[in-house]
């Protein structure tokens, strides 16, 4: 298992309510503005967005509603996957919706690829700040499409074990 | 990993609905300790049997668990590959997100100038 930087840090992973739904939340040791920057200003994207072992490259950066961010998220043989988060509504600095899809270089959605609704809000917690992801998946098949390109793009890395994974699963 | 993905038994829209579920999630915690009789199983909850029941069919359906009948007990226990087959969907889907934080944790410490709770 990676180590994590700060492991007394709550981290949820679980499948919500809804059907095809995940729900991220990540508390985070450090003031709402300064975590809400890290997820709206490319230049600070740039610097984490990606799984480990990938970079990021913004491409394209206009946060505002209607606006998008394009980016790719590079391996370590320079092979690039296009994505771009299409922003909805914003409300700094508590939170805001976008699509998430994966496209080409010149910024074109493949509408044939998966695809997936956010709704990302930040909340204090004491001196830190907690942010919560909801994933919408448009159907079983995106999520079970985009998993399987997780995997063929070698975004796979250590799977938890059984008994480590299980209690994030229940959790309720 | 491919090819296992592709021959894919669980379905993702059943396994999400029965985890998405308290009653269901318990039941599913419960049977990772080892199989129950659907009596054992309804014992904790405040529920009327037959509604009960429907939660178990739930499980079923999305492959999770497995139960058989002996005369008037049945039995249920958690099918393991196949829960293990939809733990590493999620799992792998944790990781990613996992990692993608550990990241940012990194660069906040950074940008806060190396101070852990600026």
């Amino acid at each position: 298992v990676e180590g994590n930087v700060t492991p007394d840090l709550r981290f949820d992973f679980v499948a919500s309510d809804d059907n095809h739904t995940i729900t991220v939340k990540r508390e985070f040791a450090a003031k709402r503005q300064l975590v809400w920057d890290c997820h709206t200003k490319s230049e600070l994207l740039d610097q984490w967005f990606a799984p480990k072992g990938l970079t990021t490259q913004t491409k394209h950066m206009d946060f505002r509603e209607g606006g998008y961010w394009h980016y790719a998220m590079i391996t370590p043989d320079n092979q690039k996957f296009w994505n771009r988060l299409d922003y909805k509504k914003i409300q700094p600095i508590d939170g805001y919706t976008a699509k998430d899809g994966f496209c080409d270089e010149t910024g074109t959605v493949n509408a044939n690829m998966p695809s997936a609704d956010w709704d990302v809000s930040f909340s204090d917690l004491n001196e830190h700040t907690l942010v919560t992801t909801i994933v919408q998946y448009g159907s079983s098949d995106a999520l079970q499409s985009a998993l399987n390109m997780g995997l063929k793009d070698g975004l796979a890395s250590t799977l938890e074990r059984l008994d480590e994974l299980l209690p994030q699963l229940l959790a309720s | 990993m491919i090819s296992r993905m592709a021959n894919q038994k669980v379905s993702l829209d059943f396994v999400f609905h029965a985890l998405a579920d308290p009653t269901r999630r318990a039941v599913v915690q419960r049977l990772s300790q080892g199989p129950a009789t659907v009596s054992e199983l309804a014992a904790p909850f405040d529920m009327a049997l037959p509604s009960f029941v429907k939660h178990i069919s739930v499980l079923e359906k999305s492959c999770l668990i497995v139960s058989r009948k002996h005369g008037r007990v049945r039995t249920c226990s958690l099918d393991h590959q196949n829960f293990a087959d939809a733990e590493e969907w999620f799992g792998e889907l944790r990781t990613q997100w996992a990692s993608r934080y550990d990241k940012l944790d990194s660069l906040l410490t950074h940008l806060s100038g190396g101070k852990r709770d600026a």
